[in-house]
């Protein structure tokens, strides 16, 4: 699985192709992304935010699933290339008309398009498309089900290299909803390839897979004790949407048990800096004061992620060997 | 056997081309920006020597070439360094060889995406045959005539040294 993997995200040349998971990837590669990402912090600073890397390309955003700040950080992100950026939202299309998913591929493709960022609520969907485009096309995997979200884990553990410098010391506690979280799992995927020296995962039974600790995770169940000594905390949302069956009693029982508060914080080492992939709910698993106090980096998180997007969309683009003229 | 030139007798040279374009072009505080890597190094000491006041500028055309798709992203890609406003400002873009033109195409696109600078005075370290596109530098230190497959290229950042090879 591992190696069908990296030879449908990496060619011949080792460079990528389609971006999909951070599973299969090394550790050299991972900081080859983050690098790329630090070579576009400048772009921000021009007068025009651009630089014309992807001019004449066309990238489209194919959401099956909403989503406000993934989606938005990607067509910045595009847009900062100079690529030209389309939306297609999936909900409001002919899916719901019945028309199947590589019928809309298919049509997508033969309006010449470059490359597909894929959200999609079917764990796989991102990997089954990479499978089935064009070969001049990328796939970008933007979220699939519940199995990876490989730009948010880029961008958190961004985050944290830009804080903390190396990985080798630290441990980090990811926190809440682990069984419907793809972004714990690509969390913990990234961390462990680069080395970080604990991950811990921490929520109520309910919430955390039976098998995760062949992840390489430690298990707590308790909020406090899993917080003790952490130089990093990653609050999850709690996912409203999919609380279909009895996961958690209610979200202020949540909130007694597992709500990230200033005070609970101090169980973590003293420079702790607290993350979020967002959207927040205050107050559900983590207090106003924590997440707008001066250990959060949630917003930093949401400007990294143009960065790292910019370095993924970059990096899969050129193996296609055209376009792309100043 | 063609002569290397030495790169202090061309940066002597550059310094006062420079020195007489900006009195002759009555540039006032002009910017000094080099392209890396080669440009940044010969920039860093005509910065002193010409006493530039405002921070030097570095340039890391990467983003900007035509050969992207070509050769794609190069590996380390060098953040630039613009820490002031080109906006109306005369500015001295400086550069180790001056071969195709594509180089500093690249770079005048990347400062016009900082801003309008008033005046761009191009000086570069060596003008070797070859242009490809119509740009040519104001000010030089010297002169190569070299035939199609060689190569010139400086070699830093300590002790500045200029370096033939073949392809």
């Amino acid at each position: 699985m591992t190696a069908e993997k990296d030879t449908l995200q990496r060619g011949p040349d080792g460079k990528l192709r389609h971006f999909l998971t951070v599973e299969g990837l090394d550790r050299a590669f991972l900081e080859l992304i983050m690098d790329t990402a630090d070579s576009f912090a400048s772009v921000t600073e021009q007068t025009v935010k651009k630089v014309p890397l992807l001019r004449g390309k066309t990238i489209v955003n194919l959401f099956f699933e909403t989503s406000t700040r993934t989606r938005t950080t990607f067509e910045l992100a595009a847009k900062r290339l100079s690529a030209d950026v389309l939306n297609v939202n999936i909900e409001t299309s002919a899916t719901t008309k019945g028309e199947s998913l590589l019928d809309t591929i298919r049509n997508i493709e033969a309006m010449h398009v470059d490359m597909f960022v894929v959200r999609h609520a079917q764990s796989g969907a991102a990997h089954f498309i990479a499978r089935h485009v064009a070969p001049h096309i990328s796939v970008i995997n933007a979220g699939d089900g519940r199995h990876a979200h490989p730009t948010q884990a880029m961008l958190d553990v961004y985050t944290i290299r830009k804080h903390k410098g190396d990985f080798h010391r630290l441990k980090v506690a990811i926190v809440g909803d682990i069984l419907h979280s793809r972004v714990a799992r690509s969390e913990i995927a990234a961390l462990k390839i680069l080395g970080a020296e604990e991950i811990r995962v921490v929520g109520p039974r309910t919430l955390i897979p039976a098998d995760i600790q062949s992840l390489g995770v430690t298990v707590f169940h308790d909020l406090a004790e899993g917080l003790r000594g952490v130089d990093v905390v990653i609050m999850l949302r709690l996912q409203r949407e999919r609380m279909t069956g009895a996961f958690i009693p209610s979200e202020h029982e949540y909130y007694a048990s597992f709500g990230l508060t200033e005070g609970r914080l101090e169980q973590a080492a003293p420079d702790v800096m607290v993350m979020h992939p967002g959207p927040i709910n205050r107050g559900v698993e983590i207090d106003s004061k924590v997440a707008d106090g001066e250990r959060s980096v949630i917003l930093q998180q949401v400007s990294h992620g143009i960065a790292i997007r910019m370095a993924v969309m970059s990096m899969a683009m050129h193996h296609q060997g055209a376009g792309g003229v100043a | 056997m063609i002569d290397v030139p030495k790169v202090e007798d061309l940066l002597e040279t550059l310094e006062e081309a420079l020195r007489l374009e900006i009195e002759r072009r009555a540039l006032e505080n002009p910017l000094m920006i080099g392209i890396h890597s080669g440009g940044a190094w010969i920039a860093e000491a005509l910065h002193r020597r010409l006493e530039i006041k405002e921070p030097l500028g570095k340039l890391d055309i990467s983003f900007y070439r035509d050969d992207f798709s070509r050769i794609g992203m190069h590996p380390k890609v060098q953040t630039s360094q613009m820490s002031f406003k080109v906006d109306g400002r005369p500015i001295l873009l400086i550069d180790d060889v001056f071969y195709t033109g594509r180089t500093v195409r690249a770079a005048l696109n990347e400062i016009f995406d900082y801003g309008r600078p008033s005046a761009v005075v191009l000086g570069v370290l060596l003008e070797r045959n070859g242009r490809e596109i119509p740009l040519r530098p104001d000010c030089r230190g010297g002169a190569l005539t070299l035939s199609k497959g060689q190569r010139i290229k400086l070699m830093g950042p300590n002790s500045l040294k200029l370096s033939m090879h073949t392809v």
